[in-house]
């Protein structure tokens, strides 16, 4: 099994860290492109100074993830008025967001080292080049910059190494890089992966702190030897990194999951049925819930799978309760109308939130319903994932039945299981097709006052695709070709088996064409 | 022939460092500046290539006012010793004496047979001096680089601020003498800047005596020692003879009876 994961870790490497290392050396690159004049100036400016070193400090104290999250609603909104005014559209998702957080990020270590050496030179070497005849430019290129250049070095490695870490962050919004295999190793439990990714990521900065140091100690040295030594070395790390992205440029479909097993698994399928058609196409994994539906409507990504109940409640915010095929009719052609998204048609399965409990318990208690839970809710804890509580499902049960607990936790996914096995929790918020319902023996609450809508499985695909007749007729074929039971074993193939879910994906779409 | 005439310079609200400065260096003079410390000599030094500009006054060189020249090519014609040394530590010795000719634009055939005739000039063999970096070299060996820097691009004028003044004595010695060398060898107008009448007397061809950001007189040696101007004159004049004569005390005692 661990053979196994090690090998499908190592399958993907050279993407992710083909993905990672041009994210990395691209946001280097524009950071010392932007934060070496503006040191020089700063330098040489007190009223500049302190503003850009006050701005560079307080950036470098919002977290990395939350960093690269903020540049996605800006660059959103930044996208809705270039394609208004110029017809142009900014992606919001992916590589430009991660790349402009990582940029900022790699400045403050630049900017302080640069302007710190730059007014830290001896003055009278400084007046010794106005003497022999330089103009502040020559003074500034022959001179100062040369003898500024080690610590200035030192600033652009400290800067590598903090990118190369934070790059692992880009993966919630769509960029991939080496933390594709933290995030999903997680997700799915899979150790190994999680080892993997953060072996590669520490391994990569390594590498490139020691070349970056020889470079250092070249300028502190003049030693033209390690110079050169350097240069060579970053430019081979960089250029077998890279080779293996030629050729996978862009023009290829951008397939959507979400963060948990069953959207790896069937944005793999999708991929598969595409790759099947002729159609190439990436995969864009551990994306918000909120985000990916942006994404579908901007264009950012071309199909994914999300959840009637979802897009009815948290999109169309409504609260009645139809019925599952009205809310599944309702949702097609609200999408349709409000934003031209192709709904191609239900999967065939519903994963809906549903609370759930130790069977023992909820025998012990003779708990049934959400009914009958309410009443001993204020004695009991509810764990919950990181959307739960902020989703208005759960705002619906709470009005609905009353329901108050005594404390509420958020877990990722895993987590969250086994809190409830171990009794930390008594109630959590599970997904209908998560194998682990079955694994864990969990006691599913019904829903006697419709508290909760139906959350049949939708295929859905941007406004572009929507036009296109061969990728819709590359994927109507999965519509209703997946039941409850095959979802869940497959969603337990990975969650216990720790198969890769594209492994998984090859055993969903050998059954589904049978 | 330089021409200061009424300069003044403030560095802000407070007493000037200079004030109304009037003086006339013949060329091919060899003129020292001598006063305490904080006297104005350095600033006049810089004045006169425009590394400060003046508050008040006019400076000309060979009849031309030097605040229409572009400053940047006035210094390149102008060498300037520096008291601290003020080579660039990363160059080497080689690279150090090549800039100015490298800045003027000169071939690199040119630059390279410049070097070896500096190097030369200053005692230092080209083969072993050549390729060493500032701090490979003793402090003696560092100024006649400094020197050597300097006269790179052929300047009719030399500035030195207390060039030898950080260097031991002997050492001292040996490169003024072998710089008063070089100065009528080529030809050039020096101003040197000095806190000790020793040096000034040996060296110079007129002294100017400055006190508080003025003169207190002008002339040669001769001229000084026969009629200092006042009191501080005299006692500035006096004092190598003092120390020689305690010198002398000191190298022939008084046989023991
Ligand atoms: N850059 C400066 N800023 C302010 N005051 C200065 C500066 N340089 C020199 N001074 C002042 O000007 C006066 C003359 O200084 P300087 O020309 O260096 O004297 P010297 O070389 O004779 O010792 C001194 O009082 C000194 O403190
Ligand atoms: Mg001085």
């Amino acid at each position: 099994m661990s053979n196994g994961a090690f090998a499908a870790a190592m399958a993907v490497l050279p993407d992710y860290l083909g993905q990672h290392v041009l994210l990395s050396v691209s946001a280097l690159l524009l950071g010392i492109a932007i934060s070496l004049p503006l040191a020089i100036v700063s330098a040489q400016s007190r009223s500049l100074r302190e503003p850009v070193l006050a701005l560079a400090n307080i950036v470098q104290t919002i977290p990395g993830l939350a960093l690269l999250a903020l540049f996605y609603p800006v660059l959103l909104a930044l996208s809705v008025f270039t394609a208004r005014a110029f017809g142009l559209r900014i992606p919001a998702l992916g590589f430009l967001p991660a790349l402009l957080a990582l940029t900022l990020y790699s400045m403050l270590p630049v900017l302080r080292n640069t302007i710190a050496a730059l007014m830290g030179l001896d003055p009278a070497v400084k007046t010794a080049a106005r003497a022999v005849g330089m103009t502040p430019r020559q003074s500034l290129l022959i001179v100062e910059l040369p003898l500024a250049a080690p610590v200035i070095m030192a600033g652009i490695r400290i800067a590598a190494v903090w990118v190369i870490g934070t790059a692992t962050l880009s993966t919630p919004v769509g960029q991939t890089s080496l933390g594709n295999y933290i995030f999903t190793g997680l997700q799915t439990e899979n150790w190994i992966f999680v080892l993997f990714g953060c072996v590669a990521a520490g391994a990569l900065a390594l590498v490139i702190d020691r070349l970056l140091a020889l470079a250092e100690t070249g300028f502190a040295q003049r030693s033209r030897a390690r110079l050169i030594a350097a240069f060579i070395g970053v430019v081979v790390v960089i250029a077998a990194s890279l080779v293996p992205l030629i050729g996978t440029a862009s023009g290829r479909a951008v397939i959507g999951a979400k963060n948990f097993e069953e959207q790896y698994i069937l944005s793999a399928v999708i991929a598969d049925q595409l790759a099947k058609a002729g159609v190439p196409s990436i995969r864009r994994s551990d994306l918000g819930s909120t985000i990916i539906f942006r994404a579908l409507v901007a264009g950012d990504v071309d199909a994914y799978v999300d959840y009637s109940g979802t897009i009815w409640a948290n999109e169309m915010h409504r609260h009645d309760m139809p019925g599952r095929a009205a809310v599944l009719q309702q949702v097609a052609r609200w999408l349709k109308t409000t934003y031209g998204i192709l709904d191609v048609g239900s999967l065939g399965f519903e994963n809906a939130y549903v609370l759930a409990m130790r069977r023992d318990k909820a025998k012990a208690l003779d708990i049934e319903t959400l009914a009958d839970l309410a009443a001993y809710a204020p004695r009991m804890k509810i764990g919950g994932d990181y959307e739960f509580f902020s989703r208005p499902e759960w705002a619906s049960i709470v009005k609905t039945y009353r329901m108050h607990f005594a404390v509420q936790r958020s877990y990722q996914p895993t987590f969250m299981y086994r809190a409830l096995s171990d009794g930390d929790v008594d109630v959590i918020s599970a997904f209908s097709s998560d194998g682990r319902i079955a694994e864990y023996h969990l006691k599913l609450l019904s829903d006697p006052k419709s508290a909760l809508p139906p959350y049949d499985a939708v295929l859905l695909l941007s406004p572009k695709r929507a036009q296109d007749a061969k990728f819709f007729a590359a994927l109507k074929p999965l519509a209703g070709r997946i039941d409850l039971t095959t979802m869940q074993r497959a969603n337990l193939m990975v969650d216990r088996d720790k198969r890769t879910p594209e492994d998984v994906a090859k055993w969903l779409v050998q059954r589904i064409r049978k | 022939m330089i021409r200061l005439e009424g300069v003044r310079k403030d560095y802000g609200a407070g007493t000037p460092a200079v004030r109304s400065l009037t003086l006339e260096i013949q060329e091919k003079e060899f003129a020292v500046l001598i006063g305490p410390s904080g006297s104005g000599k350095s600033t006049t030094l810089l004045l006169l290539n425009r590394l400060i500009e003046p508050s008040a006054g006019t400076i000309a060189i060979d009849g031309q006012n030097i605040s229409a020249l572009d400053p940047v090519a006035l210094r390149r014609r102008i060498g300037f010793v520096f008291q601290g040394i003020g080579l660039f530590p990363h160059l080497t010795v080689s690279e150090n004496i090549a800039i100015t000719p490298r800045l003027l634009g000169w071939s690199r055939q040119e630059i390279a047979a410049r070097v070896r005739e500096l190097l030369e000039l200053v005692h230092l063999a080209p083969e072993r001096y050549g390729e060493r970096l500032p701090k490979q070299l003793s402090g003696g060996e560092q100024q006649r680089v400094g020197v050597a820097r300097a006269l790179a691009a052929r300047p009719n004028i030399m500035l030195m601020d207390e060039p030898f003044g950080a260097l031991d004595p002997l050492v001292r010695d040996e490169l003024g003498t072998d710089y008063r060398d070089i100065h009528d060898r080529l030809g050039l107008t020096t101003i040197l800047v000095t806190h000790d009448m020793t040096e000034a007397l040996l060296l110079a061809d007129r002294i100017v005596v400055m006190r508080d950001g003025g003169i207190v007189q002008s002339g040669t040696p001769q001229q000084l020692i026969d009629a200092p101007s006042d009191d501080f004159v005299r006692h500035m004049i006096d004092s190598p003879r003092r120390r020689a004569q305690r010198l002398a005390a000191a190298l022939n005692p008084i046989p023991a009876p």
